[in-house]
Protein backbone atom coordinates (compact mmCIF):
# COMPACT_ATOMS: atom_id res chain seq x y z
CA UNK A 1 0.00 0.00 0.00
CA UNK A 2 1.26 4.08 -0.18
CA UNK A 3 3.05 5.07 2.80
CA UNK A 4 1.28 8.64 1.91
CA UNK A 5 -1.75 7.43 4.19
CA UNK A 6 0.60 7.00 7.11
CA UNK A 7 1.46 10.64 6.80
CA UNK A 8 -2.46 11.50 6.23
CA UNK A 9 -2.87 9.96 9.57
CA UNK A 10 0.13 11.64 11.06
CA UNK A 11 -1.10 14.97 9.72
CA UNK A 12 -4.66 13.94 11.92
CA UNK A 13 -3.10 12.92 14.44
CA UNK A 14 -0.85 15.90 14.71
CA UNK A 15 -3.75 18.05 14.27
CA UNK A 16 -5.75 16.49 17.53
CA UNK A 17 -3.01 16.99 19.65
CA UNK A 18 -2.32 20.37 18.35
CA UNK A 19 -5.76 21.11 19.45
CA UNK A 20 -6.04 19.38 22.30
CA UNK A 21 -3.40 22.13 23.72
CA UNK A 22 -5.40 24.55 22.74
CA UNK A 23 -8.86 23.52 23.91
CA UNK A 24 -7.44 22.02 27.20
CA UNK A 25 -7.35 23.27 30.44
CA UNK A 26 -5.53 20.38 32.91
CA UNK A 27 -1.71 20.96 32.37
CA UNK A 28 -1.54 17.16 32.82
CA UNK A 29 -3.92 16.45 29.48
CA UNK A 30 -2.39 19.30 27.37
CA UNK A 31 1.34 17.26 28.31
CA UNK A 32 -0.26 14.36 26.98
CA UNK A 33 -1.61 16.20 23.95
CA UNK A 34 2.03 17.38 22.94
CA UNK A 35 2.94 13.40 23.73
CA UNK A 36 0.71 12.81 20.28
CA UNK A 37 1.47 15.68 18.92
CA UNK A 38 5.48 13.99 19.15
CA UNK A 39 4.01 10.69 18.34
CA UNK A 40 2.53 11.61 15.19
CA UNK A 41 5.90 13.34 14.36
CA UNK A 42 7.72 10.18 14.89
CA UNK A 43 5.05 8.32 12.60
CA UNK A 44 5.69 10.52 9.45
CA UNK A 45 9.22 10.45 10.22
CA UNK A 46 9.38 6.32 10.17
CA UNK A 47 6.85 6.30 6.66
CA UNK A 48 9.88 8.71 5.36
CA UNK A 49 12.31 6.40 6.19
CA UNK A 50 10.58 4.03 4.56
CA UNK A 51 9.70 6.20 1.73
CA UNK A 52 13.76 6.64 0.92
CA UNK A 53 14.93 3.66 2.00
CA UNK A 54 17.39 4.72 4.39
CA UNK A 55 17.17 4.54 7.74
CA UNK A 56 17.94 7.96 9.06
CA UNK A 57 14.37 8.79 9.52
CA UNK A 58 14.26 6.09 12.25
CA UNK A 59 17.29 7.52 14.01
CA UNK A 60 15.40 10.46 13.74
CA UNK A 61 12.50 9.33 15.17
CA UNK A 62 15.01 7.43 17.75
CA UNK A 63 16.21 11.06 18.86
CA UNK A 64 12.73 12.45 19.09
CA UNK A 65 11.68 9.94 21.44
CA UNK A 66 14.83 10.42 23.93
CA UNK A 67 13.81 14.17 23.66
CA UNK A 68 10.34 13.23 24.77
CA UNK A 69 10.83 10.69 27.73
CA UNK A 70 13.35 14.26 28.77
CA UNK A 71 10.61 16.62 28.38
CA UNK A 72 8.26 14.87 30.13
CA UNK A 73 10.21 14.33 33.01
CA UNK A 74 11.09 17.60 33.32
CA UNK A 75 7.79 19.02 32.70
CA UNK A 76 5.81 16.34 35.20
CA UNK A 77 8.02 18.34 37.59
CA UNK A 78 7.13 21.49 37.08
CA UNK A 79 3.31 20.42 37.09
CA UNK A 80 3.86 18.64 40.48
CA UNK A 81 5.68 21.95 42.21
CA UNK A 82 3.15 24.15 40.78
CA UNK A 83 0.51 22.05 42.55
CA UNK A 84 2.04 22.13 45.73
CA UNK A 85 2.09 26.05 45.59
CA UNK A 86 -1.20 26.55 43.61
CA UNK A 87 -3.20 23.42 44.89
CA UNK A 88 -4.22 23.21 40.77
CA UNK A 89 -3.11 21.72 38.09
CA UNK A 90 -5.05 23.93 35.54
CA UNK A 91 -3.22 26.29 32.96
CA UNK A 92 -5.36 29.24 34.05
CA UNK A 93 -4.54 29.36 37.40
CA UNK A 94 -0.76 29.57 36.55
CA UNK A 95 -0.87 33.43 35.90
CA UNK A 96 1.83 35.24 38.14
CA UNK A 97 3.72 36.55 34.82
CA UNK A 98 0.72 37.68 33.43
CA UNK A 99 1.02 41.47 32.12
CA UNK B 1 -12.18 8.35 2.96
CA UNK B 2 -14.55 6.81 0.57
CA UNK B 3 -15.24 3.54 0.22
CA UNK B 4 -14.68 3.00 -3.28
CA UNK B 5 -11.14 3.90 -2.41
CA UNK B 6 -11.02 1.12 0.78
CA UNK B 7 -12.52 -1.25 -1.49
CA UNK B 8 -8.99 -0.57 -4.12
CA UNK B 9 -6.44 -0.76 -1.75
CA UNK B 10 -8.01 -3.13 0.21
CA UNK B 11 -7.86 -5.29 -3.06
CA UNK B 12 -4.04 -3.85 -3.98
CA UNK B 13 -2.48 -4.02 -0.63
CA UNK B 14 -2.12 -7.27 1.57
CA UNK B 15 -1.93 -8.06 5.03
CA UNK B 16 -0.75 -4.46 6.18
CA UNK B 17 -3.76 -2.81 3.99
CA UNK B 18 -6.11 -4.08 6.13
CA UNK B 19 -4.09 -3.55 9.28
CA UNK B 20 -3.97 0.01 8.53
CA UNK B 21 -7.60 0.55 7.84
CA UNK B 22 -8.82 -1.65 11.37
CA UNK B 23 -5.97 0.41 12.97
CA UNK B 24 -5.79 3.80 12.11
CA UNK B 25 -9.68 5.30 12.63
CA UNK B 26 -9.21 3.28 15.88
CA UNK B 27 -6.14 5.52 16.56
CA UNK B 28 -8.12 8.51 15.23
CA UNK B 29 -11.10 7.90 17.67
CA UNK B 30 -8.82 7.32 20.48
CA UNK B 31 -6.69 10.45 19.85
CA UNK B 32 -10.55 12.62 19.23
CA UNK B 33 -11.73 10.83 22.89
CA UNK B 34 -8.68 11.58 24.52
CA UNK B 35 -8.96 15.35 23.25
CA UNK B 36 -12.51 15.34 24.91
CA UNK B 37 -12.93 13.11 27.26
CA UNK B 38 -13.49 14.98 31.13
CA UNK B 39 -11.77 12.17 32.72
CA UNK B 40 -8.11 12.47 32.92
CA UNK B 41 -7.33 8.99 33.60
CA UNK B 42 -9.89 7.93 30.18
CA UNK B 43 -7.35 10.35 28.31
CA UNK B 44 -4.41 8.28 29.98
CA UNK B 45 -5.43 5.34 28.73
CA UNK B 46 -6.58 6.27 25.32
CA UNK B 47 -3.31 7.76 24.62
CA UNK B 48 -2.02 4.32 25.44
CA UNK B 49 -3.56 2.61 23.26
CA UNK B 50 -2.74 5.40 20.75
CA UNK B 51 0.61 4.88 21.41
CA UNK B 52 0.28 1.06 21.23
CA UNK B 53 -1.33 1.34 17.48
CA UNK B 54 1.44 3.30 16.72
CA UNK B 55 4.02 0.74 17.78
CA UNK B 56 2.13 -1.94 15.43
CA UNK B 57 2.52 1.01 12.75
CA UNK B 58 6.38 1.16 13.04
CA UNK B 59 6.66 -2.75 12.93
CA UNK B 60 4.55 -2.89 9.72
CA UNK B 61 6.76 -0.44 8.27
CA UNK B 62 10.02 -2.36 8.60
CA UNK B 63 10.85 -0.77 11.73
CA UNK B 64 11.06 -3.38 14.88
CA UNK B 65 13.51 -1.47 16.70
CA UNK B 66 11.44 1.57 16.85
CA UNK B 67 8.14 -0.60 17.60
CA UNK B 68 9.99 -2.22 20.66
CA UNK B 69 11.19 1.62 21.74
CA UNK B 70 7.85 2.66 21.68
CA UNK B 71 6.39 -0.29 23.75
CA UNK B 72 8.97 -0.17 26.12
CA UNK B 73 9.58 4.11 26.52
CA UNK B 74 6.29 5.18 25.78
CA UNK B 75 3.46 2.91 27.20
CA UNK B 76 5.44 1.68 29.71
CA UNK B 77 7.45 4.43 31.57
CA UNK B 78 6.03 7.71 29.74
CA UNK B 79 2.07 6.67 30.85
CA UNK B 80 3.28 5.33 33.74
CA UNK B 81 4.36 8.91 35.04
CA UNK B 82 2.14 10.10 33.74
CA UNK B 83 -0.86 7.96 35.70
CA UNK B 84 1.69 8.58 38.41
CA UNK B 85 1.55 12.62 38.43
CA UNK B 86 -1.80 12.01 37.86
CA UNK B 87 -2.65 9.66 41.28
CA UNK B 88 -0.37 12.28 42.98
CA UNK B 89 -2.01 15.44 41.98
CA UNK B 90 -5.12 14.31 42.34
CA UNK B 91 -7.79 12.37 40.07
CA UNK B 92 -10.39 14.12 40.79
CA UNK B 93 -9.39 17.68 39.95
CA UNK B 94 -11.85 18.64 37.32
CA UNK B 95 -11.54 20.79 34.60
CA UNK B 96 -12.74 23.09 34.32
CA UNK B 97 -15.23 24.37 31.28
CA UNK B 98 -15.48 28.04 31.54
CA UNK B 99 -14.35 29.62 27.98
CA UNK B 100 -11.24 32.07 29.62
CA UNK B 101 -11.01 34.31 26.11
CA UNK B 102 -14.46 34.64 23.89
CA UNK B 103 -14.44 32.43 21.19
CA UNK B 104 -11.27 30.50 22.10
CA UNK B 105 -13.00 27.69 20.81
CA UNK B 106 -14.31 28.34 17.99
CA UNK B 107 -10.92 30.05 16.98
CA UNK B 108 -9.00 26.82 17.69
CA UNK B 109 -11.31 24.90 15.64
CA UNK B 110 -10.88 26.90 13.11
CA UNK B 111 -7.18 26.83 12.85
CA UNK B 112 -7.11 23.33 13.54
CA UNK B 113 -9.26 22.64 10.32
CA UNK B 114 -6.91 25.07 8.54
CA UNK B 115 -3.83 23.29 9.71
CA UNK B 116 -4.73 20.10 8.32
CA UNK B 117 -6.01 21.13 4.91
CA UNK B 118 -2.70 22.88 4.94
CA UNK B 119 -1.07 19.55 5.69
CA UNK B 120 -3.24 17.71 3.54
CA UNK B 121 -2.37 19.71 0.38
CA UNK B 122 1.20 19.26 1.07
CA UNK B 123 1.26 15.57 1.14
CA UNK B 124 -0.63 15.41 -1.84
CA UNK B 125 1.03 17.61 -3.81
CA UNK B 126 4.22 15.46 -2.64
CA UNK B 127 3.66 13.22 -5.32
CA UNK B 128 4.71 9.92 -3.75
CA UNK B 129 3.77 7.14 -5.19
CA UNK B 130 6.72 5.03 -5.16
CA UNK B 131 8.25 3.88 -1.75
CA UNK B 132 12.14 2.21 -1.75
CA UNK B 133 11.07 -0.05 1.32
CA UNK B 134 13.70 -0.75 4.07
CA UNK B 135 14.07 -4.46 3.28
CA UNK B 136 17.39 -3.75 1.21
CA UNK B 137 18.92 -1.12 4.05
CA UNK B 138 17.86 -3.48 7.07
CA UNK B 139 19.38 -6.80 5.29
CA UNK B 140 22.04 -5.74 3.29
CA UNK B 141 24.19 -9.33 3.21
CA UNK B 142 21.35 -11.15 2.49
CA UNK B 143 20.32 -9.28 -0.68
CA UNK B 144 24.10 -8.40 -1.88
CA UNK B 145 24.54 -12.59 -1.94
CA UNK B 146 21.67 -14.18 -1.16
CA UNK B 147 22.83 -17.50 -0.01
CA UNK B 148 24.32 -16.05 3.20
CA UNK B 149 22.45 -16.56 6.52
CA UNK B 150 20.03 -13.69 7.94
CA UNK B 151 23.11 -11.02 8.44
CA UNK B 152 22.64 -7.82 10.00
CA UNK B 153 19.21 -6.54 10.61
CA UNK B 154 17.33 -3.70 11.62
CA UNK B 155 18.83 -3.63 15.10
CA UNK B 156 22.29 -3.86 13.47
CA UNK B 157 22.03 -1.36 10.94
CA UNK B 158 20.46 0.98 13.38
CA UNK B 159 23.11 0.56 15.86
CA UNK B 160 25.83 1.19 13.09
CA UNK B 161 24.29 4.46 12.10
CA UNK B 162 23.87 5.39 15.21
CA UNK B 163 27.14 4.54 16.69
CA UNK B 164 29.10 6.38 13.12
CA UNK B 165 27.13 9.12 12.00
CA UNK B 166 25.26 10.20 14.83
CA UNK B 167 27.57 9.43 17.17
CA UNK B 168 27.64 13.01 18.58
CA UNK B 169 24.12 13.43 18.73
CA UNK B 170 23.77 10.20 20.73
CA UNK B 171 26.43 11.46 23.30
CA UNK B 172 24.56 14.60 23.54
CA UNK B 173 21.66 13.07 24.69
CA UNK B 174 23.27 11.33 27.28
CA UNK B 175 24.00 14.46 28.70
CA UNK B 176 20.33 15.73 28.22
CA UNK B 177 18.93 12.93 29.98
CA UNK B 178 21.62 13.53 33.09
CA UNK B 179 20.33 17.38 32.77
CA UNK B 180 16.75 16.39 32.88
CA UNK B 181 17.17 13.56 35.81
CA UNK B 182 19.32 16.00 37.83
CA UNK B 183 16.79 19.12 36.85
CA UNK B 184 13.63 16.62 37.82
CA UNK B 185 15.53 16.57 41.23
CA UNK B 186 15.44 20.13 41.76
CA UNK B 187 11.81 20.67 40.84
CA UNK B 188 10.37 18.23 42.84
CA UNK B 189 12.50 18.62 46.08
CA UNK B 190 10.46 20.04 48.39
CA UNK B 191 12.20 22.62 50.66
CA UNK B 192 12.05 21.63 54.29
CA UNK B 193 10.45 24.76 56.42
CA UNK B 194 10.28 23.69 59.99
CA UNK B 195 13.25 21.40 61.24
CA UNK B 196 12.67 17.84 61.63
CA UNK B 197 11.79 16.34 64.68
CA UNK B 198 13.73 14.26 66.19
CA UNK B 199 12.89 10.55 68.03
CA UNK B 200 12.81 12.60 71.42
CA UNK B 201 10.85 15.13 70.42
CA UNK B 202 8.22 12.87 68.66
CA UNK B 203 7.86 11.25 71.85
CA UNK B 204 7.99 13.77 73.71
CA UNK B 205 5.03 15.38 71.68
CA UNK B 206 3.14 11.73 71.84
CA UNK B 207 2.89 11.81 75.39
CA UNK B 208 1.98 15.51 75.79
CA UNK B 209 -1.05 15.47 74.32
CA UNK B 210 -2.01 11.95 75.98
CA UNK B 211 -4.08 10.50 73.29
CA UNK B 212 -2.59 7.10 72.53
CA UNK B 213 1.30 6.75 73.41
CA UNK B 214 1.64 3.44 71.95
CA UNK B 215 0.58 2.14 68.56
CA UNK B 216 -3.06 1.03 67.89
CA UNK B 217 -3.81 -2.30 67.82
CA UNK B 218 -3.94 -4.14 64.24
CA UNK B 219 -6.88 -5.85 62.67
CA UNK B 220 -8.17 -9.02 63.82
CA UNK B 221 -6.99 -12.07 62.17
CA UNK B 222 -9.86 -15.06 62.11
CA UNK B 223 -9.67 -18.50 60.25
CA UNK B 224 -12.35 -16.94 57.88
CA UNK B 225 -11.83 -13.08 58.29
CA UNK B 226 -8.25 -11.35 57.85
CA UNK B 227 -9.96 -7.53 56.29
CA UNK B 228 -8.73 -4.43 57.53
CA UNK B 229 -12.28 -3.60 58.95
CA UNK B 230 -12.29 -6.73 61.22
CA UNK B 231 -12.02 -5.67 64.60
CA UNK B 232 -9.84 -7.50 67.08
CA UNK B 233 -10.73 -9.23 69.90
CA UNK B 234 -9.56 -7.82 73.04
CA UNK B 235 -8.95 -10.50 76.19
CA UNK B 236 -12.26 -10.34 77.32
CA UNK B 237 -14.38 -11.02 74.07
CA UNK B 238 -15.37 -7.54 72.89
CA UNK B 239 -14.49 -6.29 69.78
CA UNK B 240 -11.54 -3.27 69.98
CA UNK B 241 -13.01 -0.47 68.24
CA UNK B 242 -9.52 1.53 68.20
CA UNK B 243 -8.02 -1.56 65.90
CA UNK B 244 -10.18 -0.61 63.05
CA UNK B 245 -8.96 2.74 61.43
CA UNK B 246 -11.64 5.35 61.49
CA UNK B 247 -11.46 6.20 58.11
CA UNK B 248 -12.16 2.23 57.08
CA UNK B 249 -15.41 2.25 59.76
CA UNK B 250 -16.79 5.15 57.96
CA UNK B 251 -16.06 3.52 54.26
CA UNK B 252 -17.35 0.34 55.36
CA UNK B 253 -20.56 1.74 57.52
CA UNK B 254 -20.95 3.59 53.62
CA UNK B 255 -21.39 0.57 51.90
CA UNK B 256 -23.75 -0.66 54.68
CA UNK B 257 -21.39 -3.66 56.29
CA UNK B 258 -21.22 -4.67 59.63
CA UNK B 259 -17.90 -3.97 61.61
CA UNK B 260 -17.70 -7.30 62.67
CA UNK B 261 -19.00 -10.51 60.95
CA UNK B 262 -21.93 -12.14 62.45
CA UNK B 263 -20.44 -15.02 64.77
CA UNK B 264 -18.12 -12.76 66.25
CA UNK B 265 -20.28 -9.93 66.92
CA UNK B 266 -23.05 -12.42 68.19
CA UNK B 267 -20.40 -13.97 70.62
CA UNK B 268 -19.11 -10.77 71.79
CA UNK B 269 -22.05 -9.31 72.07
CA UNK B 270 -23.36 -12.22 74.50
CA UNK B 271 -20.59 -11.64 76.49
CA UNK B 272 -20.33 -7.77 77.03
CA UNK B 273 -23.52 -6.23 75.60
CA UNK B 274 -22.48 -2.71 76.02
CA UNK B 275 -19.05 -3.34 74.79
CA UNK B 276 -17.65 -2.10 71.25
CA UNK B 277 -16.78 1.36 71.24
CA UNK B 278 -16.13 2.71 74.73
CA UNK B 279 -12.87 0.91 75.76
CA UNK B 280 -10.74 3.71 73.10
CA UNK B 281 -11.12 6.96 75.53
CA UNK B 282 -10.10 5.18 79.19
Amino acid sequence: MSPTFYLYLSAILFTIGSLGVLLRRNAIVVFMCIELMLNATNLALVTFSRINGTLDGQIMAFFVMVVAAAEVVVGLAIIVSVFRTRRSASVDDVNLLKY
Amino acid sequence: MPTAVLASSLQAGGPETAVFWILAPLAVLFALGMVFSRNTVHCALMLGAVMLILAVFYAAQDAPFLAFVQVIVYTGAVMMLFLFVLMLIGVDTKDSLAEMLRGQRIAAALAGIGFLLLLFTGIAHASIHVSKGLHDVNYPASSANSGLVDNGGNVYEIAKLLFDRYVFAFEATSALLITAALGAMVLAHRQRHTPKLTQRELMQQRFKFGTHPTPLPGPGVYARHNAVDTPALLPDGSPSALSVPAAVELVSEQHGRRPLPAELGSSAAAHHPASGKGEGAS
